[in-house]
């Protein structure tokens, strides 16, 4: 069955747009705290969540896993720095080139992969983005495994200029913004409704009359393309471009994005991508090991909060969910300004807010089961 | 140059037989239980890292292997029971992700408990040496032994999935799962033991290549990816089909690595046909999976019933 994936004003709706204008406020926030690893941090973030989104096209509403979306990342990137390393910096020709790039990349890869299903599609795009990645390390011109120094970013001929670091977010934080709008308005129009509908019966749309694989291949094509762009402003980003960001696990990475977020929801990658990545800076501020407790929440995550982020909200467990996220903040900032001695206090302190959370979400779990069975 | 040949072949051989061993317990677990189990390769890692320790503990090559084996196995169980039994019925996209969960888990686990620098198995004197299987080729008698343990294995696995009775619930349970529970199979303690199986043959795995390459975090990783292109060749589900896909990959990797540079030389510069060759060698077996799945998609020998 078909969710109706309008932009009503749900709760999701709203905290997702006071997240869009918080993030819109972050290059301020580092000018006031004076705090540059802020704006750093944060147009990582948003440019993640842009590649989230083109991955939640085809994973959320098309139900194809593809576990090799790095592979895009990477030849947007490499496309950059390829072009950078023959002292081609004008945007105008390295911007559509890498884009032209990624689209073919994204036809090719899916002409091969879109044959199989399931677990078989998981695991060509994943060996094809091996391929991309082993490609990239034995680039001997372009710095093979060591990676590729970009000495300049895209040019965009005093339109913008990149390199300074708060317009460089706003183009990001703006084309985030843009593939929101275009997915909201993809996923609602009559392609988007045969892929979603390929999704849940490919059979059936196919006896109605629709060519599935098509209609797949476009939507493949289309996440690559801005896969790719997502690849073209890391470039520009970190200045660099190497395999490591092509490696399997970062395709995971993308994947966890999305899912923690909330798969096949308009705003899922964006809360999945800036909770991810916030987490990971925050637990790593307390143990080198943050992983050790990375690992086991996303176990818990799939196996009882299915959904993710987006469902919470939906659900109406908006509020316990940002209670932790406050309390977690709270005690962090606590953390922060003070010493390591508070950090028991308020491990304690957290526990204590999650252990309430999770009583309370047991109980409307509980009221809710009780009102499903007459 | 048949020498070389020849001895490049027992490598790639080596080789393969090592991934043989991973991919044997990933593709049961993959036909019997439909799992997708991205740990594999944490339990290879961990199985290594046990090796390395009873190895130090005990001052034994043959003692550490032999009590790291249960060790790996028992790992395997605690984390089928824990973690992994609750995913069976969902779909492959959880089972991808919940296990990558555990592959951060455990590779910062390893970070934690044995440090970031990683680890070196020391042979013992027995294996040590070369021993000259044909005139004029010497060969270091550790991967001889490797290739004669992965046959055992191979040999080992062979009877019992084709000639016991608990080789014949596996392979009723990978046909059809349902009916065997129906039939009054305890298909859960099945799936448990074919499980500690697979742990065991990775642990395995991980505590033979100790020696040959460091024990070292996220040494799964990679190989774990070789492993889903051997299961994906070979055909999901089919023992037969790993074996024959696991030489393969091996010997083709192998073979790339060690004449593709000579080939490209004749061509390119020494130091850029190096790199290059390697990364060809290491493509070439992706490119095989592709054309084998766009070929035959449900691999060279599919299991029956699915």
């Amino acid at each position: 069955m078909l969710k109706s994936a309008s932009l009503r004003f749900s709760v999701s709706t709203g905290v997702a747009l006071l997240l869009l204008l918080a993030l819109a406020l972050v290059p301020v926030a580092a000018e006031v705290f004076d705090d540059p690893f802020l704006l750093t941090l944060f147009t990582r973030i948003v440019i993640l969540a842009l590649a989230a989104v083109s991955l939640n096209l085809i994973l959320g509403y098309g139900g194809m896993v593809s576990f090799g979306h790095a592979a895009f990342i990477g030849v947007g990137g490499y496309a950059i720095g390829i072009l950078a390393k023959h002292e081609i910096y004008a945007a105008w020709i390295q911007w559509p080139v890498a884009l032209l790039m990624s689209a073919l990349f994204a036809l090719l890869i899916g002409l091969l992969s879109l044959r199989t299903r399931g677990i078989f599609f998981i695991m060509i795009t994943l060996a094809l983005s091996q391929l991309v990645y082993y490609l990239a390390n034995g680039a001997y011109a372009y710095g093979g495994d060591d990676g590729l120094t970009i000495l300049k970013r895209s040019d965009f001929g005093g339109l913008i200029s990149l390199s300074d670091r708060p317009s460089f977010y706003y183009l990001c934080w703006a084309l985030l913004a843009l593939s929101l709008y275009l997915t909201h308005r993809l996923v609602n129009s009559r392609f988007g409704m045969v892929l979603r509908g390929a999704k849940s019966n490919d059979r059936r749309m196919a006896a109605i009359g629709f060519p599935v694989l098509r209609y797949r291949l476009t939507a493949f094509v289309i996440a690559g393309t801005v896969c790719g762009l997502a690849g073209v402003l890391l470039a520009n980003h970190t200045d660099f471009v190497s395999p490591a960001m092509i490696h399997w696990t970062r395709s995971g990475d993308l994947i966890v994005m999305v899912v923690l977020g909330g798969m096949g929801s308009l705003f899922g990658p964006l809360f999945g991508a800036v909770g991810y990545l916030a987490l990971e800076e925050i637990l790593s501020s307390y143990t080198e090991y943050w992983k050790l407790l990375f690992g086991p929440l996303l176990v818990l995550v799939i196996l009882f909060a299915r959904g993710g982020i987006d469902g919470a909200l939906g659900r109406g467990h908006g509020g316990i969910l940002l209670g932790i996220i406050g309390g977690f903040f709270l005690l962090h900032g606590v953390h922060l300004y003070y010493d390591d001695a508070w950090a028991v206090p308020a491990a304690l302190l957290m526990g204590a807010v999650g252990l309430v959370g999770l009583m309370q979400w047991l109980r409307l779990r509980k009221a809710r089961k009780a009102g499903e069975t007459p | 140059m048949t020498l070389l040949i020849f001895e490049q072949f027992l490598n790639g051989l080596q080789i393969g037989l090592l991934l043989f061993l991973l991919a044997a317990g990933l593709t049961l677990v993959f036909g019997i239980m439909d799992m997708v189990n991205l740990a594999h390769g944490s339990l290879y890692m961990m199985g290594a890292y046990f090796a390395a320790v009873f190895v130090q503990w005990t001052d034994s090559f043959i003692l550490g292997a032999i009590l790291a084996l249960p060790a790996g196995m028992l790992l395997g169980v605690a984390t089928e029971y824990v973690a992994l039994r609750n995913l069976y019925a969902r779909d492959h996209l959880d089972q991808v992700l919940a296990t990558f969960g555990l592959i951060l888990f455990f590779n910062e686990f390893a970070r934690l408990i044995f440090g970031a620098g990683g680890m070196a198995i020391e042979l013992p004197e027995l294996l040590a040496g070369q021993i000259e299987i044909l005139p004029g080729l010497p060969y270091p008698t550790y991967r001889f032994a490797i290739i004669a343990m992965g046959l055992l294995c191979a040999g080992f696995l062979y009877l019992l999935v084709q000639k016991t009775r608990l080789g014949m619930l596996i392979r009723a349970g990978a046909s059809n799962r349902e009916m065997v529970g129906a039939l009054g199979v305890d298909i859960k303690l099945l799936f448990t033991l074919v499980f500690g199986l697979g742990s065991a043959l990775a642990a395995l795995a991980g505590l033979m290549s100790g020696p040959i390459s460091t024990v070292q975090i996220g040494m799964g990783d990679n190989v774990l990816i070789l492993c889903f292109v051997v299961i994906v060749i070979g055909g999901l589900g089919s023992i037969r089909g790993a074996f024959v896909a696991a030489v393969l990959v091996g010997v083709l990797e192998t073979m790339g690595r060690a004449f593709l540079p000579n080939i490209l030389g004749s061509f390119l510069n020494p130091s850029e046909a190096g790199t290059l060759a390697q990364a060809l060698s290491s493509m070439l077996v992706y490119i095989l999976m592709s054309g084998v799945l766009v070929l035959r998609p449900a691999g060279l020998f599919p299991a029956p019933g699915r």
